[in-house]
């Protein structure tokens, strides 16, 4: 799925892969991630659900280019399925992207099926 | 615009349009020009990111006529493109779009593409009463992003576009008024 998605070879889905670093995902890509899991699990995804929204806008939860303690409360709150734990010491807004690896996929798809 | 006219359209799910392959376009004289060098004629054919253009125009239309043509709709991602046929003059072309799924962010779009070649159809006509129909050209896997809902005021990036549809102009009104729609 990813191998179509993000027109990439299939060795180099692992599952450390970060998707925006080392597959080369832009942002058009997270939405047709999001239908293609629909369509191939047969589940639904709601906006936010899998990759996080309306948290840059917000300046309760980003300030500086940092995202605040509030931000990170609500990111993990929101997003049970991402590792926060290296990024978290530098929270930084611009490298919230690459926090989502292959794995963090894997480990969504495992939770939404229970 | 690379489509001539709209020639059905259910709303939300399907829309099919044809474009009449014509000499008369400038670009096919360079696209093949004579190689007086290499003792080559002129070989004209439409190039395939045209083609792939007026299937983009006519997915386009069909997720912006959705949701009445209030949004800005771009073409977001070309996902994959199979083209086994060349396109020349007097071809007619067929794109039928069909909507995989939508919401409010984009929707994926599912593209099929064929032409009939008049004289060959006119010919198998004639000699057995039934003419050569559509051929199949190929397939375009799109996705359209509705720009006002991603990158908007109080979007995901807070840019500012605009106002009113920048997208959906005068020759989108006149290609549906004049196909009847």
């Amino acid at each position: 799925m990813l191998v179509d998605a993000l027109a990439v070879d299939e060795d180099e889905v692992t599952l450390n892969a970060s998707l925006v670093r080392d597959l080369g995902a832009e942002s058009i890509d997270f939405l047709d991630i999001v239908f293609k899991l629909e369509q191939a699990f047969g589940f639904k995804i709601q906006q936010g659900e899998l990759f996080p929204e309306n948290v840059a806008q917000d300046p309760k939860y980003v300030q500086a280019g940092k995202v605040t303690s509030d931000g990170i409360a609500a990111l993990k709150a929101r997003l049970p399925h991402v590792d926060f734990s290296t990024w978290e010491k530098d929270p930084s807004l611009n490298k919230v992207a690459e926090l989502f690896t292959v794995d963090t996929i894997v480990r969504f798809v495992e939770k939404k099926l229970g | 615009m690379w489509i001539d006219r709209v020639v059905e359209l259910v709303a939300s799910q399907k829309l099919v349009a044809i474009k009449n392959v014509s000499l008369a376009e400038e670009h096919l004289q360079d696209h093949f020009g004579a190689d007086g060098a290499r003792g080559l004629g002129a070989c004209p054919v439409m190039p395939a990111c045209f083609i792939i253009e007026g299937m983009a125009q006519t997915g386009g239309i069909l997720v912006g006529h959705a949701e009445g043509f209030r949004l800005n709709v771009v073409l977001a991602k070309i996902s994959r493109v199979e083209l086994l046929r060349d396109a020349i003059p007097g071809d007619t072309l067929r794109y039928t779009a069909t909507i995989e799924r939508m919401d409010a962010m984009g929707a994926t779009v599912k593209g099929t593409i064929d032409l009939i070649r008049h004289g060959d159809d006119h010919r198998a006509s004639i000699a057995s009463g039934t003419p050569a129909g559509w051929q199949p050209v190929g397939t375009v896997e799109m996705m359209f992003s509705h720009l006002d809902n991603n990158m908007g005021a109080g979007g995901q990036a807070g840019r500012d576009f605009p106002s009113g549809n920048f997208v959906f102009g005068e020759s989108f009104q006149t290609l549906l008024r004049s196909s009847g729609y």
